[in-house]
């Protein structure tokens, strides 16, 4: 899994670590058990076969085993839905809005900046730039604070995903989806639309920036100041 | 399960037709034969061709999926469009005109009177129409393919799939083609419930049926149960697009979130219509090479119905991010973890049936075990999937086409082939070339695991399907994915020598050219069985 930049994908990791770990061992314990008749119960060796058809306290432990380690699954993945469903107190929210093909991120706390993020064409990349990772504008977030996130689309359906966060929501028209994320760390976090939506489908990356506290600041005044000076010409959507 | 028939029905055949003269069925003309049939075993053969003819077509598009994601900013495909409608009619061939046409309409329709017992289905002019309207279906895929009009993905989600963001007619082509298919299933499993019920030879009863007939009986439950639903959803999407109905359009009051819930219903059951058949299939073979009767058979009745019961009540584990409430997904999470329950039952009644036995490595044992071990690594990914928590970081990524993968390309496919070699002699009434026959296995095998498993680590690490082209980050393990589907098709091409060399091949076989571990009564027939077979009833003892 990518590396975890947030709590969500903190927890996120730790259970699947637990699960692998267990799949891992069922996979082997199968595949063993396969190998070992296979040699074993060949026909060059055992040219006799048994005609046993029936072993009840071993139908019986091979339904209940299976219950038990389901349940050691399920107990923190119930855990992690909850948690990672909504935040009670978020510090501040952002509407995602998805359109064919580029997102929209609106500031409702800071005055309702909005910004539009459309991904930088192969021959607009400068060098050390990701190819069909970066984007013009980065949804900006502050470090280490709750953000809501509202989804939602104009057009058809999207998916908003960001590995390293750990949060992923479809953008449905006509929906509002809620969900929150957390950065811990300062760094810029990339993901891609996740559910299919037509033709450039593959050119709609995501970008997050995760900044300190008074980084973000400046960068709400300043984005207020270029959006009133030129007055972002908006494109409309269908 | 110990089926043994009265004799005197073999006797009769014998006595009536030889080994190799069938002069006395009065087989049809050439067109009244293969064109008009009513007969299950050339409805079978039919369904077969047709499923390898699909297979094919649904094989070449993934090949040049491969080869368009074989490197980043690839070429093979030019158009996001052209891709989209590409991995449409991929999902959707491999869906309804091969998987099933295969376990279902081709080994259903061989063996399920030849192993209760019956002359034919209850209704074989209705087994004709369930043959023929798949062919204008696969044409109608092929036109939507062609016009590169049908972008939704095999799921058609709407509103892409609406004649805002699919004007085409392509679109519409598709929905009638899944409209036909449908039908085509609705009428196939009817004609099997009311045979599988009615038919069977005295004295075998529900629970002396084989397995086989078990996995076909459920399978045909569902499909009666689930494909109204999709012809409902379907109808509504093409009612939304060409008569300004809003079932699905938000701006009329609909929600698309609706279709998913229609659509879904009908899917996750499908996934199991697929799967059924070959466990059927797989319980036989393995039980035939290891010359034991198969181990806890109530369990493994008990399990697939079951699996087929649980499976109508965990569809929205597909829609996990779709919006549905907290404590919704916290159901579906279990109900889906539960899953995995019968399906581990199965897996170690199979072990146990080979434990003790005396195990031949033959041709379709070969692929029985590669089933039995890649279905528990598609199984086991597929318990990773169910928590909704991890599915928020893999949902929709390689991490879900490849366990998909692995229990259908790797699971039913491999069923499909074992069923292949295990009765292409009953059915031919030749000896496939067994070199060749392993040749296919350890190819496909190989190709297959490193085209799938690879995907696990890409899915893991973020990358979205349905895409046509990737950032530098995911091009190691797509190169590999797609060395490895190369050797699979060159396998497929393997299998296509496989029948060549058995169709061309001098060698009769004998009527139960497995001997003693093969108990069930197609192997009271001839082979080839007599064109009409069972003149008279079998008893079972």
């Amino acid at each position: 899994m990518q590396h975890s930049y947030g709590p969500i994908k903190d927890r996120v990791i730790s259970l699947h670590n637990l699960v692998l770990v267990i799949i891992t061992v069922i996979t082997v314990f199968v595949g063993a058990l396969l190998i070992w008749v296979m040699v074993r119960y060949n026909a060059k060796r055992n040219p006799i076969p048994s005609q046993t058809s029936h072993n009840t306290i071993l139908e019986i432990a091979w339904t209940v085993i299976p219950v038990l380690i389901l349940v050691v699954i399920a107990i923190p993945s119930f855990r992690l839905i909850y948690y990672q469903d909504r935040t009670p107190d978020p510090d501040m929210t952002i509407k995602v809005v998805a359109h064919q093909w580029y997102w929209e991120y609106a500031y409702p706390d800071q005055g309702n900046v909005d910004i539009e993020s459309r991904y930088v064409h192969d021959e607009d990349l400068k060098p050390g730039q990701l190819r069909l990772l970066e984007v013009d504008n980065q949804m900006v977030i502050p470090v280490g604070k709750k953000i809501r996130i509202l989804t939602s689309s104009t057009d058809v359906i999207h998916s908003f995903f960001i590995p390293a966060l750990g949060v992923q929501r479809y953008a449905i028209p006509g929906r509002t989806i809620e969900t929150w994320l957390q950065a811990d760390q300062i760094g810029t976090f990339y993901g891609e639309c996740n559910q299919i939506c037509g033709q450039d489908h593959s050119r709609m990356p995501i970008a997050v920036r995760a900044v300190s506290d008074a980084d973000f600041k400046a960068w709400v005044e300043q984005t207020k100041k270029s959006a009133s000076a030129a007055q972002l010409p908006k494109i409309a959507s269908r | 399960m110990a089926t043994t028939s009265d004799t005197r029905a073999h006797g009769h055949d014998h006595a009536a037709h030889g080994h190799d003269d069938h002069g006395h069925d009065h087989k049809p003309g050439f067109v009244a034969r293969w064109f008009f049939s009513t007969n299950h075993k050339d409805i079978g053969t039919l369904y077969l061709i047709f499923a390898v003819v699909g297979g094919l077509l649904g094989g070449i598009l993934s090949e040049i999926m491969r080869a368009q994601l074989q490197f980043p900013n690839n070429h093979v495909v030019t158009e996001g469009q052209e891709w989209n409608t590409i991995i449409t009619s991929h999902g959707l061939l491999m869906i309804f005109f091969s998987v099933m046409p295969a376990l279902i309409g081709g080994f259903g329709n061989w063996f399920i009177p030849l192993m209760i017992g019956a002359p034919d289905m209850a209704f074989p002019r209705l087994n004709n129409i369930s043959f023929w309207l798949l062919p204008p279906a696969f044409l109608l895929i092929c036109i939507g393919l062609v016009m590169g009009e049908s972008g939704s993905g095999w799921t058609l989600y709407p509103p892409l799939s609406n004649s805002t963001y699919e004007s085409g007619m392509g679109m519409d082509c598709t929905l009638f083609a899944l409209h036909l298919a449908g039908i085509s299933s609705l009428l196939g499993s009817m004609n099997f419930i009311v045979t599988i019920f009615n038919m069977r030879a005295p004295g075998m009863t529900l629970h002396k049926m084989p397995l086989f007939i078990w996995s076909e009986l459920v399978t045909a439950f569902l499909l009666v149960l689930a494909v109204p639903v999709l012809a409902g959803a379907i109808t509504m999407l093409i009612c939304d697009r060409n008569f300004g109905t809003a079932f699905f359009d938000p701006t009329g009051g609909g929600d698309p979130v609706l279709f998913q819930h229609l659509f879904w219903f009908f899917g996750h059951p499908e996934v199991y219509i697929m799967i059924l058949p070959g466990f059927g299939i797989i319980s036989h073979v393995i039980s035939t090479f290891s010359k034991k009767p198969i181990f806890g058979y109530l369990g493994m009745v008990y399990a697939m119905v079951g699996i087929g019961v649980v499976g109508f009540v965990v569809w929205a584990h597909h829609m996990y991010l779709s919006g549905i409430d907290v404590d919704t997904r916290a159901y579906f999470m279990m109900a889906t973890l539960v899953i995995a329950v019968p399906t581990g039952i199965k897996i170690f009644s199979w072990i146990a049936t080979m434990w003790g036995g005396s195990i031949e490595l033959k041709t379709p044992m070969l692929w029985a075990i590669g089933f039995l071990f890649l279905f528990t690594i598609g199984g086991v990914t597929g318990v990773v999937l169910a928590n909704a928590g991890i599915d928020e970081a893999v949902h929709n990524t390689y991490y879900v086409i490849a366990h998909f993968h692995y229990v259908l390309s790797l699971g039913a496919v491999f069923s499909i082939f074992a069923g292949f070699y295990y009765w292409i002699g009953k059915m031919s009434g030749r000896q496939y070339p067994e070199f060749w026959g392993k040749v296919h296995f350890w190819m496909t095998f190989i190709g297959v695991n490193l085209t799938f498993f690879p995907q696990h680590f890409l899915g893991l690490s973020g990358m979205p399907r349905r895409y046509p082209d990737y950032p530098a980050a995911f091009a190691g393990w797509n190169y590999v994915s797609s060395i490895g589907s190369y050797i699979s098709g060159c396998a497929f091409l393997v299998f296509l020598y496989v029948c060549f060399k058995t169709f061309t091949s001098k060698v009769p076989v004998a009527d139960n050219y497995w001997g003693e571990g093969a108990t069930t009564l197609e192997w009271t027939q001839t082979s080839p069985p007599a064109f009409h077979t069972y003149l008279e009833m079998p008893r079972i003892s």
